[in-house]
């Protein structure tokens, strides 16, 4: 037994995918934890939110906006369409759209946690070394925040390798494409190869095992806890 | 007074043969409307409760083997009830074929032509069909691609969803140019509902039978037996035909 070629392919295809999400969510999700760890506007409320939604929203949910607004009559499909890019959905740019919008609270929270948590007084000796607002982020926030990015980016990556809901309602199953491995064991259960299922499934315990464990271990050395305990 | 009370006693025993039970029944999801449509009408004949659940025959396959409570399961097609069957999971002898799926490439943007040449002008974006390994519905599209020697050349443009609803949906929503759909998800009333299909003919994929069977768990429920009687009449089959479908064997009045 072990895996199958389309099983090896959806694996290396998952890697693919959650690499370049996690890759995509340190660029797009610092910028927005910085702001939101700083800020005192009325914003940082509906903000929060939205960053969040995915946390409480079914996936399907998700998915099914997604198929609607990036389809050829939704306005993001327009916007592609006209910029000669096609329609997102069953492509690997599709699900990468799509995943860093999951994904997101993931990276945003540990980051926007560790950059609260560096507090006002580092910010201000900086300032009186005359240190600018970049020299300040890039020299003081992000190393003292670095626990928070590491977490980020491991619970960004293991998240995406976990998403399924939102994978089946716009990936239509295309091989080296779109199917990832949560579909490809889903495939395995409904046509009723157990079997093949247990491989990629057993898998994936030990994988999200890992994971976690190393997680909370790096977290527990440094005595810092980014995440609820539940996480 | 004495009268009125043996009046009310007899009242009671004369009802007693309508008692009315309830249901819990694991439908296909192809059958979806069909099945709504037929539960209203059994519920106001019968006075019984139908309770539906539709998703894909795999998963309800895959409940019913761990003890999902389940009355009865109609299947997308004969091999999961056959198998519920060969695990000792049904009532003996309560498999039947309720209906034979006819299957349509369908479109709401693109005009179809009555041999399928859309298909081979090939100016399509996605086609869409439910995947061939788990749905009855997309080994049906594959084998009519085959025979029409187009398999290889259109796979690339695959699109496959995890059952019949969902295939419909990537059609529906626009997404898919064209896609391989139960007749029965875009026809009603004898007649198309939305978009241009092409009816697809049967010579070119083998007949899809559903079969439906009465699981363990509602080997005694009255409204189970009263269900799967009223399927051979001729009033039901009439709305199973309705949707598309064909029967077979002979109908009861």
């Amino acid at each position: 037994m072990g895996f199958t070629d389309a099983d090896i392919n959806a694996i290396f295809l998952t890697l693919k995918l959650a690499g370049t999400v996690t890759c995509l969510l340190l660029v797009i999700g610092t910028p927005i934890a910085w702001w939101l760890a700083r800020t005192h506007s009325w914003l940082k409320g509906p903000i929060s939110a939205v960053v969040a939604l995915p946390l409480v929203l079914p996936p399907t949910v998700l998915g099914f906006y997604l198929l609607i607004v990036m389809g050829p009559n939704g306005v993001v499909g327009q916007i592609t369409q006209a910029m000669g890019l096609g329609t997102l959905p069953f492509t690997f740019s599709g699900l990468v759209v799509a995943s860093v919008l999951y994904s997101m609270p993931f990276v945003v929270q540990p980051i926007q946690n560790a950059m609260e948590a560096i507090g006002e007084r580092p910010l201000e000796v900086a300032a009186t070394l005359r240190a600018g607002p970049w020299d300040t982020f890039f020299s003081v926030v992000i190393p003292l925040a670095k626990p928070g990015f590491v977490t980020a980016a491991i619970l960004g990556f293991a998240h995406t390798v976990g998403e399924f809901g939102v994978v089946l309602m716009i990936g239509g199953n295309i091989p080296n494409e779109t199917r990832v491995i949560s579909v490809q064991i889903y495939d395995h259960v409904e046509a009723l190869d157990y079997a093949q299922a247990h491989w990629l499934s057993g898998a994936m315990v030990i994988f999200s095992f890992v994971v976690l464990a190393g997680l909370y271990l790096f977290q527990h050395r440094r005595r810092i806890y980014l995440l609820p305990k539940g996480v | 007074m004495k009268k009125s009370v043996f009046c009310f006693l007899l009242m009671l025993i004369l009802a007693k043969p309508c008692v009315a039970e309830e249901a819990t029944i694991a439908v296909a999801s192809n059958f979806t409307s069909a099945m709504q449509e037929l539960a209203t009408d059994f519920e106001r004949q019968s006075g019984h409760r139908i309770h539906l659940a539709f998703g894909s025959s795999g998963k309800f396959f895959a409940q019913i083997s761990n003890g999902a409570p389940f009355d009865a399961f109609f299947s997308a097609d004969q091999a999961k009830p056959a198998a519920l069957e060969q695990a000792g999971q049904t009532v003996s002898g309560s498999r039947l074929t309720y209906a034979v799926g006819a299957l349509a490439l369908w479109s709401i943007n693109q005009q179809m032509d009555q041999n399928g040449d859309v298909l081979r002008r090939n100016q399509f974006n996605k086609l869409a069909l439910a995947n061939p390994r788990l749905a009855p519905y997309g080994a049906a599209a594959v084998q009519v691609l085959t025979n029409l020697g187009l398999d290889k050349t259109s796979r690339a443009k695959w699109v496959q969803g995890e059952n019949i609803s969902q295939t419909y949906q990537f059609v529906g929503s626009g997404n898919a140019d064209l896609g391989f759909v139960a007749l029965s998800q875009i026809y009603a009333n004898g007649q198309l509902a939305q978009g241009s299909a092409w009816i697809v003919p049967k010579e070119l994929y083998a007949p899809i039978r559903q079969d439906a069977v009465v699981l363990k768990k509602g080997e005694k429920n009255q409204a189970v037996i009263d269900l799967f009687a009223y399927l051979k009449t001729k009033r039901a089959r009439s709305v199973i035909e309705s949707f598309g479908y064909q029967n077979e064997g002979p109908a009861i009045e």
